[in-house]
């Protein structure tokens, strides 16, 4: 691979302060990197410039030089060049870097240029705040405590608008509240690539809206709702459920696909209310789908396993855990185990460790699904890198568990651990699972958990820590958003105990499990779970690099090898 | 859309003569406009597929410019200019005799189908206020005698076409 151009480097003068920026990055960048805010709305790091909410205005100069010589004049008071100040402001976020650029961004005049604009934009914004969900978040709210009068100059009668206008199935305007940045039309058409969003009519008529007959219902639409500064898209998931302020931020991944798109799920007193993207630009930038954001459902779901069961009854854990142990005795030889791409690392070198323990075959559920380009991937499994990482499993699984199928009809496997694995979905039949036993970890009820004669509840991914690896080979971690349910155990503490159960001695908490984890995974070798970043970090994939990954193209991510065809 | 040979022949020439063929989205719907006298959705996704866009990029523009129709109009467009010279000199009045003529309201259909009366801006002729406009025909000096001239003229016409 061709590395990138170095940018060009300039250096521009921010209040006083020198600074050297890549050739065209935008002032307000620029400035951000100085620990200047220049206010904005319509601006957005990943979406393009269109300069309609005039909110960064700034002051913008040049030194100066004479006309006919091209020598710099100087400034005799300082010995300085002297800078020719343009007298009129200009936008922030239009503004490119170049060399000598000089930039005033708390002069009065820009002060009363900000204040201007906020005035025109709140003339016809409603008194909404108390009832709006945006407050608390909301880019409109903060500015005015800045720049906003305190009082109203307007005597006129303010526009009517709609209050409920459904855009599509997940997002809800509020016409009043909208100040026509044009960000979400500009998320449709660039980023979704659903170029349904427009403004109709204009001046103080103008309306955000869709084409008739058409609705703002692609898998992204909620992103909409994160980008708009003011509270006039809103979840109609979130609407009205929690004011922002009381809720948790927590750092969690994305489990839909192997993208891994990064995300904070914000939750209170153990109760999750709604997934946002967090900005990561080597993975996600600030988008992720909407169907990553309902997964938090999962959680409190009806068909959550909640009770430890020992052939359908009701049991404690260690019992549950000694019945696996003698189930695994009775068919020394004979255990199969079938890991999942949905487990974190962590979980799979356990189960590694179980597998080692018990000398049995390993598994892994395949899930693949059409890739949108965006940030779903064909790998419906979260982490199938991880358990090639980690060993668990030497090659990519099959589509379906027919070698496993095979083995019970030949007789060969008597137990089976599935984790968080439904086997009937996976392309066992009935008869097959007739003939083992089967020990089930997970946390939904399925077909499988029904069958099972051990069945050991744990938890999800908002209920513990761990890491992912997606399909860039990027190791990423999430955190516990909430407590576990009642009544069910951490995967690591039941995969630990399950170990224990064969005689073994394997940690089960997260700092000593990746001690151990460094020392015998040779590309985990440097990492700890409490040094890795926030943006997560790339493991070394050459030992991978020849396996055919059902991966098409997506955002940030590009195939290495032909991705395989896809055969769900 | 059923546009005629000619029309389609003007579109397709006006087309190219822009760098990108979304700039020829106004020349589009004035030629449409103009023959069939109003942009209905049908012809919004017409124009945004002949030019590769979306329906909505078309809808915009549509709605933006007042001068687009998105209903029919009668047969005739009276337009009353109603800025500051003509207001002076009787424009409100003469608008109301032409309601009254065609026993319509502002901005509709006359029963008989045959006009639609509206005001408009500056038709810039204001040294002979009121002016009106029906079509493209400019009329001067527009008081209710001459206002009840023309609708006879408009009527006479519509009788003789039956």
């Amino acid at each position: 691979m061709i590395a990138p151009a170095k940018p060009e480097l300039v250096t521009v003068n921010i209040d006083g302060k020198e600074i050297a920026v890549p050739k065209g990055m935008n002032v307000i960048e620029a400035a951000r990197q100085v620990g200047v805010d220049v206010p904005h709305y319509c601006y957005h790091p990943k979406l393009t410039i269109v300069g309609n909410c005039r909110m960064c205005l700034i002051e913008m100069g040049m030194p100066a030089v004479d006309p006919a010589t091209k020598a710099p004049v100087m400034d005799p008071a300082t010995g300085k060049q002297k800078i020719n100040w343009i007298p009129r402001p200009q936008i922030g976020c239009a503004t490119n870097a170049s060399a000598g650029l000089h930039i005033r961004t708390q002069t009065p005049q820009v002060k009363d240029c900000r204040e201007g604009v906020m005035e025109f934009l709140l003339i016809n914004h409603p008194l909404d705040c108390p009832i709006c969900d945006q407050a608390g978040e909301c880019k409109l709210q903060e500015q005015s405590t800045g720049y906003g009068r305190g009082y109203s100059r307007f005597i006129e009668q303010k526009n009517v608008k709609p209050k409920r206008t459904l855009l599509g199935p997940r997002v809800m305007l509020d016409d009043e509240r909208c100040i026509l940045c044009s960000r979400c039309i500009r998320f449709a058409k660039e980023i979704a690539k659903d170029d349904v969003l427009g403004f109709i009519d204009r001046g103080s008529y103008s309306t955000l809206t869709c084409y008739p007959g058409k609705k703002l219902e692609n898998n992204y639409s909620l992103n909409t709702v994160d980008i708009c500064p003011v509270g006039a898209l809103t979840s109609t998931d979130f609407r009205f459920k929690m004011r922002v302020w009381f809720l948790k931020q927590t750092n969690s991944i994305d489990p839909e696909s192997s993208v891994g798109a990064n995300t904070v799920a914000w939750s209170r007193e153990g109760v999750i209310y709604r997934l946002t993207p967090r900005r990561n630009d080597e993975v996600n930038d600030t988008w992720m789908a909407d169907s990553g954001r309902v997964l938090y459902k999962a959680v409190t779901a009806a068909d959550r396993l909640t009770a430890v069961k020992v052939n359908g009854a009701d049991s404690a854990l260690d019992i549950a855990v000694h019945a696996a142990g003698e189930l695994f005795k009775s068919a020394a030889g004979a255990v199969a185990i079938v890991g999942s791409g949905r487990s974190s690392v962590e979980e799979q070198f356990l189960t590694k460790k179980l597998a080692t323990a018990l000398s049995a075959s390993t598994h892994l559920v395949s899930r693949v699904g059409p890739g949108d380009k965006i940030l779903v991937s064909a790998d419906r499994n979260p982490n199938v890198r991880g358990a090639l990482v980690t060993g668990l499993i030497p090659a990519l699984p099959a589509a379906q568990l027919t070698a496993l199928g095979a083995a019970i009809d030949a007789g060969k496997v008597k137990t089976i651990i599935s984790v968080g694995e439904d086997l009937f979905a996976a392309g066992l039949n009935a008869t097959q699972l007739a003939k083992v036993a089967v020990v089930y970890l997970g946390t939904q009820a399925n077909a499988t958990s029904e069958a099972a004669k051990v069945v050991l509840p744990t938890l999800t991914v908002f209920e513990k820590s761990g890491t992912f690896v997606n399909q860039q080979f990027r190791l990423q971690k999430f955190l516990k958003v909430v407590p576990g349910a009642s009544g069910a155990t951490d995967d690591l503490v039941v995969l630990a105990k399950l170990v224990a159960a064969t005689g073994g001695t394997v940690p089960s908490d997260l700092n000593p499990l990746w001690k151990v984890l460094a020392a015998e995974v040779p590309a985990l070798g440097p990492v700890t779970f409490a040094n890795l970043p926030e943006t997560g970090l790339l493991l070394d994939a050459t030992p991978w690099a020849a396996l055919p990954f059902v991966e098409g193209e997506t955002l940030h991510f590009k195939p290495a090898a032909q991705p395989a065809a896809v055969t769900a | 859309m059923n546009l005629t040979p000619a029309t389609l022949s003007r579109i397709d020439e006006v087309i190219p003569h822009y760098p990108t063929k979304r700039s020829a989205t106004l020349p589009l719907l004035h030629l449409i406009q103009e023959e069939v006298g109003y942009i209905s959705n049908e012809a919004i996704e017409w124009v945004a597929a002949k030019l590769e866009l979306q329906p909505i990029n078309v809808y915009e523009v549509v709605t933006f410019y007042p001068m687009f129709r998105q209903k029919p109009i009668g047969r005739r467009h009276i337009k009353v200019c109603r800025t500051l010279s003509c207001a002076l000199l009787g424009g409100y009045k003469t608008c109301a005799s032409f309601e009254k003529e065609f026993n319509t309201h502002l901005g509709e259909v006359s029963p008989d189908g045959e006009v639609t009366v509206e005001f408009v801006e500056c038709l810039a002729s204001c040294g002979t206020a009121p002016v009106v406009m029906i079509d493209d025909e400019l009329h001067e000096k527009v008081d209710a005698a001459k206002a009840k001239q023309l609708s006879d003229q408009i009527k006479a016409e519509a009788k003789a076409r039956k």
